[in-house]
């Protein structure tokens, strides 16, 4: 029986030839990663263990992302002890405010992660490197402490659903509602502990941004990782950033998965995820009247240059509701860069939005636009979660930057297709 | 060993954000993390919650975030187990690796209601419910989980090969 792609992935980086779902083993890892709320606690276990150095300090990532700029004294704190950390353990790849982004888009940037890689890091989206060709999982941050004092993690090998991709995209429809389409299809446990391997010939049709929403949002589903196999875009992606050379692993043609979905691109509709679950979807033809206090734009989710195009299309020459807080938020200083130069920034500020620093900051209700009791958002952020933005009474609804775009316009939830006569009746 | 203490009961799909607000990740203490435990699903938990109860609840405990802040607050807010039909997969490794027990049973999660009485032994697995003079049996630790287990945690079985 084959292997799948993450399982060839896993037995390469723990020397055996073959593994099967559901074996124990130990990897040897690529890159271990925290941030500057997880990293802390990792530190505290690591001196716990006994560690008294790094197994690399070539192959470890912290980003203070979450609460950076801090955003109170204690959050201050718990930077300074990465800072400290990382100057002491010459940890090579430390981002401090300046130099860090969100960390999901700022390792593939950096080509700090390549394909074939192991990851992990402290943090629930590090799965977002599978768009790359690598296994890449959320750990705690004793893993993490372990991960960086060893080298190595223990897994349990994956069982595998494939989602077959065919077609192309229509208009508007991104990676954002492939993956709120599939995780509304398998639910939020669906693919607990599995990896989901994604395939099929629509895969060419999508970017490496689609991909990288897409497999950010695999854990929404509970999937260990998510994968996409190694194309010309990615090889292009990874040319001129790569720090190190890739591998390009294959699933075996007789592979075993535990189910196969199929989605074709081409029927694919705008789709936007209810309170309070990612599983809630709606098509956008079904989300009926819903007014909006607030739009966030950013995330690791949807932070990236694609996701900043499309909005600053739909915004251009429109101004945001009135009663509406439009923040965006470009998710690392290059993506901020070249906004700037691409005059994106611009129509944002012109249209009413805000542009921030990069930061996780409202995603997770840390600051950067907390909720008030009532108040409803549309987000391009990952979860939707009672309380996750906010106050408990107030409610997320997650979609693309186009539907985000569009509905900061409207001061509703709104379908940039048939924006025109909405977005005109809302600027009188 | 063996953990008894009176019932908290939860639904299906209890994320890390309502085990632990993020707006109080800015310190990784437990005792301090311990008073917010709980605090966006059920505000009585930390005035209720007593040394040995036991949390309960459905399918998926422990999904969202990997923040490990989760079973430190419930371990520190004095739980002695929870129960659940089953795990995210960051919350079941972030458990063991920190020393909070936690046991998967789908008949223990339907069956037990709120302030029931239980006792739970960790060796055989068995779930005594007081209250109802039921008995239930949890999935058996796979054997790698169980040297972590006995190391006492993920801290302890790196320290040993440290060592």
């Amino acid at each position: 029986m084959g292997m799948t792609m993450t399982q060839k992935i896993l037995a390469a980086h723990c020397g055996q030839e073959t593994v099967k779902a559901g074996e124990f083993v130990e990897i040897d890892l690529d890159m271990v990663l925290g941030n500057d709320i997880t990293t802390p606690v990792a530190i505290r276990e690591f001196d716990k263990m006994g560690a008294k150095k790094v197994f690399d300090k070539e192959k470890i990532a912290i980003v203070l992302d979450h609460f950076s700029p801090n955003k109170d004294i204690k959050s201050a704190e718990q930077a300074k002890e990465c800072r400290i950390f990382s100057n002491e353990y010459k940890i090579k790849h430390f981002y401090d405010v300046g130099q860090m982004g969100i960390e999901h888009a700022l390792l593939p940037e950096k080509g700090i992660v390549v394909a074939g890689d192991t990851v992990i890091g402290a943090d629930s989206h590090t799965c977002t490197y599978g768009a790359l060709g690598a296994f890449s999982t959320g750990v705690g941050s004793t893993d993490m402490a372990a991960g960086m004092a060893r080298g190595k993690v223990w897994i349990k090998i994956p069982s595998a659903i494939q989602v077959r991709l065919t077609g192309k995209p229509s208009s508007y429809v991104s990676g954002k509602d492939v993956i709120l389409h599939l995780i509304g299809t398998i639910g939020v446990d669906g693919a607990l502990y599995k990896s989901l391997e994604f395939t099929g010939e629509g895969v060419s049709a999508l970017t490496m941004d689609d991909r990288f929403t897409i497999v950010n949002m695999v854990i929404e589903a509970g999937a260990k990782n998510g994968v996409f196999p190694v194309d010309n875009k990615t090889i292009s992606y990874m040319t001129g950033r790569a720090e190190r050379e890739w591998k390009i692993y294959e699933a075996d043609r007789d592979a075993e998965y535990d189910e196969t979905i199929e989605i074709n691109l081409s029927e694919l509709k705008l789709t936007v995820a209810f309170p309070h679950l990612p599983e809630n979807i709606r098509i956008i033809d079904n989300v009926g009247d819903i007014s909006i206090d607030q739009v966030v734009i950013g995330s690791c989710t949807n932070g990236r240059i694609d996701d900043m195009r499309v909005a600053a299309e739909i915004l251009k020459g429109k101004k945001v509701h009135k009663s509406v807080r439009a923040i965006i938020i470009p998710a690392t200083q290059e993506i901020y860069l070249q906004c700037i130069r691409e005059g994106l920034t611009e129509i944002f500020i012109e249209a009413g939005a805000i542009v921030s620093t990069p930061t996780c900051g409202p995603c997770l209700g840390g600051y950067m636009g907390i909720l008030a009791a009532g108040e409803r958002v549309v987000s391009t952020t990952n979860r939707n979660f009672v309380g996750r933005m906010g106050h408990t009474a107030s409610e997320i609804y997650l979609a693309s930057p186009a539907i985000a775009a569009a509905s900061a316009i409207t001061g509703k939830i709104s379908n940039p297709l048939i924006k025109e006569k909405q977005i005109d009746d809302s600027q009188r | 060993m063996i953990a008894s203490g009176k019932v908290f009961k939860y639904g299906d799909n209890i994320d890390t954000d309502v085990i632990i607000p993020a707006r109080y990740l800015n310190t990784a203490n437990p005792k301090e993390l311990a008073k917010y435990c709980m605090e966006d699903i059920d505000k009585s938990f930390v005035d209720k919650v007593r040394e040995g109860d036991v949390i309960v609840a459905g399918k998926n405990f422990g999904c969202g975030s990997s923040r490990e802040h989760a079973p430190i607050a419930i371990k520190a807010s004095g739980i002695s187990c929870v129960i659940a039909s089953s795990y995210a997969r960051i919350f079941y490794r972030n458990s063991f690796n920190i020393g909070l027990p936690i046991m998967e049973s789908e008949e223990a999660s339907e069956k037990i209601e709120l302030n029931d009485d239980v006792s739970i032994n960790f060796e055989t697995g068995e779930i005594h419910n007081l209250t109802k003079n039921e008995l239930y049996q949890a999935q058996p630790f796979p054997e790698f989980i169980q040297k972590i287990i006995e190391a006492g945690g993920l801290v302890g079985y790196v320290r040993e090969e440290l060592e």
